[in-house]
């Protein structure tokens, strides 16, 4: 009886052996990116990605999520060709990099904006961006205090490894958040929890709320933010472009040096008037001419 | 003598597995030990369990406190355990005593098929389905909190209860039974007053199995609790548990800093709690052992 039973073990594992050493072989010449990082940028990379590998047979980019301080770990580590983030890195991260043999380079590749999402029963059109200081920061609790009914307001917003919660924290409410908002696992999540509830208020990519055809998620409502007393929506491109619509950012790509190689052949894509034609049509918006002023500068488009 | 000796090589195989087990626990423990006592070179192990404010990366100054995660980790449990225990053992009760066994049959592979649905999915109907439910039926704003939590805790540690509690129930000798019936006792009062407590180091066994899910389950609260870092007032806060806490920050954090090792430090306190409730449970069963 004995010995069936070690013939099984011993062909289990020959199999298995098998199986892992013809995974390892690939074709010559082929490469294998990655990209980790910024939930923002998740869908843009990937449109991104897939539009140069059709250009591209012998490269294959993975495109994964976890959040900015995710794919800025990452890279710290070693662990990924390319980090998304949609925030730059702090002083303590890059010496952190340093420490590692990581030498950080910035690319920026695309501008974001950011919706601030009610549900689409509150009454109110928009808000001051002050006004949402106080907000998130717990000071106002009642939407009351805004002209709206009296109900206590509730915060969705992300989880502290998320690029726009520090983006947002750091520019808007120059202080923490309230203990009480909600800290939700991502753009989708807090997009389903302001839709159910109508005390909401939330801050999402404006990507994850505006379709391909222009149209806003339903059971939502994007609300129109004033920079001084002019309200300005952010549904209205040239608003964005011309950097009106007061809550934008850019999005970031971090390598290790100045990329060469097929990294550098993919970032030069993503730059390109195609690269940047598709950034358009996936919600997201072109590079203005500073940024590009600073990609110049650091080098890239040569 | 051939058979000698496999029976001797396969005897030092099992212990050597059995020996493995014991040696894995013992290292996840040290391992959550060491990195976690670091936490305490920068802050006061009191503040730590105590304090109820938790802010890692804080806008100006990080804090370090776990007591409303803590608190909100044994809330979810102890909802948990009140919606499944009595539920689970009266399923087992059934199954193993009244039901036919046509009924059995088909109603025990169902209920162990609830264990197999991944925890992502059943957190997505918390958000979708559940919590919409529990906002409109307590006119709430919305249902991302404990209670929701709760609920589909219990769901998860349903199964895991009623199938160890039934085996419990049906291991108790027929003759235990009959002696009940033939003392002129009717089913009811053999169930309650024979048969459960006939097998209740079983039944113990079973809650405390299905606890450990609940404690340690992280994906499913993570999604539906709303994961609010403010000391939880009621079932209908929005919470925190400390799995939750470990998930969404262990992946951004920088390695060898105070934050990384107070997550470590947070794992400890997790292991430590499910112990004792293993110690406490272990204790309970042997009282009561028939």
């Amino acid at each position: 009886m004995a010995r069936p039973l070690f013939v099984i073990i011993l062909h289990i594992i020959l199999a298995l052996s098998l199986i892992t050493s013809s995974c390892s072989k690939a074709p010559k010449g082929y490469s294998l990116l990655q990209l980790k990082g910024s939930d923002t940028e998740v869908s843009l990379a990937l449109s991104l990605a897939e539009a140069y590998m059709d250009k591209d047979s012998l490269v294959s980019i993975a495109v994964t999520g976890g959040g900015s301080g995710t794919g800025i770990a990452a890279i710290i580590n070693g662990k990924t060709d390319i980090a998304n983030s949609s925030r730059p890195m702090k002083e303590k991260e890059i010496s952190l990099a340093e420490s590692q043999g990581v030498k950080v380079f910035t690319t920026l590749f695309a501008v974001d904006a950011l919706a601030i999402i009610v549900n689409d029963q509150n009454p109110l059109d928009g808000l001051g961006t002050s006004q949402l200081g106080e907000i998130f920061r717990g000071e106002k609790d009642n939407w009351k205090a805004f002209g709206g009914e009296d109900l206590e307001i509730n915060l969705y917003g992300r989880q502290n490894n998320s690029g726009t919660y520090i983006f947002f924290r750091d520019n808007f409410l120059k202080a923490d958040y309230s203990p009480e908002a909600k800290q939700m696992n991502g753009n989708a999540q807090i997009v389903a929890g302001v839709r159910e509830d109508p005390s909401a208020i939330g801050y999402v990519g404006l990507g994850y709320v505006v379709k391909k055809n222009g149209s806003i998620v339903d059971g939502l409502k994007i609300l129109n933010i004033a920079q001084d007393s002019l309200f300005i929506s952010p549904l209205e491109k040239d608003n964005i472009t011309s950097g009106a619509y007061p809550i934008t950012r850019p999005l970031y790509q971090f390598t290790n040096g100045k990329p060469s190689g097929k990294i550098l052949e993919f970032i030069q894509f993503e730059l390109s008037r195609e690269g940047q034609e598709l950034v358009s049509r996936e919600g997201y918006y072109p590079l203005s001419p500073e940024h590009v002023m600073i990609n110049k500068q650091n080098g890239l488009y040569e | 003598m051939n058979r000698n000796r496999t029976d001797r090589l396969f005897s030092y195989l099992f212990l050597g597995a059995g020996m493995l087990s014991v040696l894995i626990l013992l290292g996840i423990f040290l391992m959550l030990l060491i990195n976690g006592i670091r936490t305490f070179a920068e802050i006061n192990p009191l503040e730590f369990l105590f304090g109820s404010t938790w802010n890692p990366s804080a806008y100006e100054k990080a804090s370090y406190g776990i007591g409303s995660m803590l608190v909100s980790t044994l809330m979810v449990t102890l909802g948990a355990m009140i919606i499944a225990v009595p539920l689970g053992i009266g399923s087992a009760a059934y199954l193993s005593e009244i039901a036919p066994a046509r009924v059995r049959e088909i109603l025990k592979p169902i209920l162990e098929m609830l264990a197999g649905i991944p925890s992502v999915v059943i957190g997505f109907l918390g958000i979708v389905l559940l919590g919409p439910a529990i906002a409109s039926t307590f006119g709430l704003n919305n249902g991302l909190n404990a209670l929701n939590g709760s609920i589909l805790l219990a769901v998860m540690a349903l199964p895991t209860i009623v199938s160890v509690a039934e085996d419990a129930i049906r291991a108790v000798p027929n003759s235990f039974k009959e002696a009940s019936y033939a003392l002129g006792a009717n089913r009811w009062i053999t169930l309650t007053r024979v048969t459960l407590p006939a097998s209740f180091s079983g039944i113990i066994a079973a809650m405390v199995l299905g606890m450990g899910r609940a404690i340690g389950e992280t994906m499913t609260v993570l999604m539906v609790t709303g994961n609010n870092l403010s000391m939880p007032n009621s079932y209908f806060d929005s919470i925190r548990t400390l799995t939750a806490t470990i998930a969404i920050e262990l992946g951004e954090v920088a390695y060898g800093t105070t934050h990384y090792f107070s997550l470590f430090a947070v794992g400890a306190v997790l292991f430590t709690i499910s112990l004792l409730v293993n110690i406490v449970a272990e204790w309970v069963a042997s009282k009561f052992r028939y």
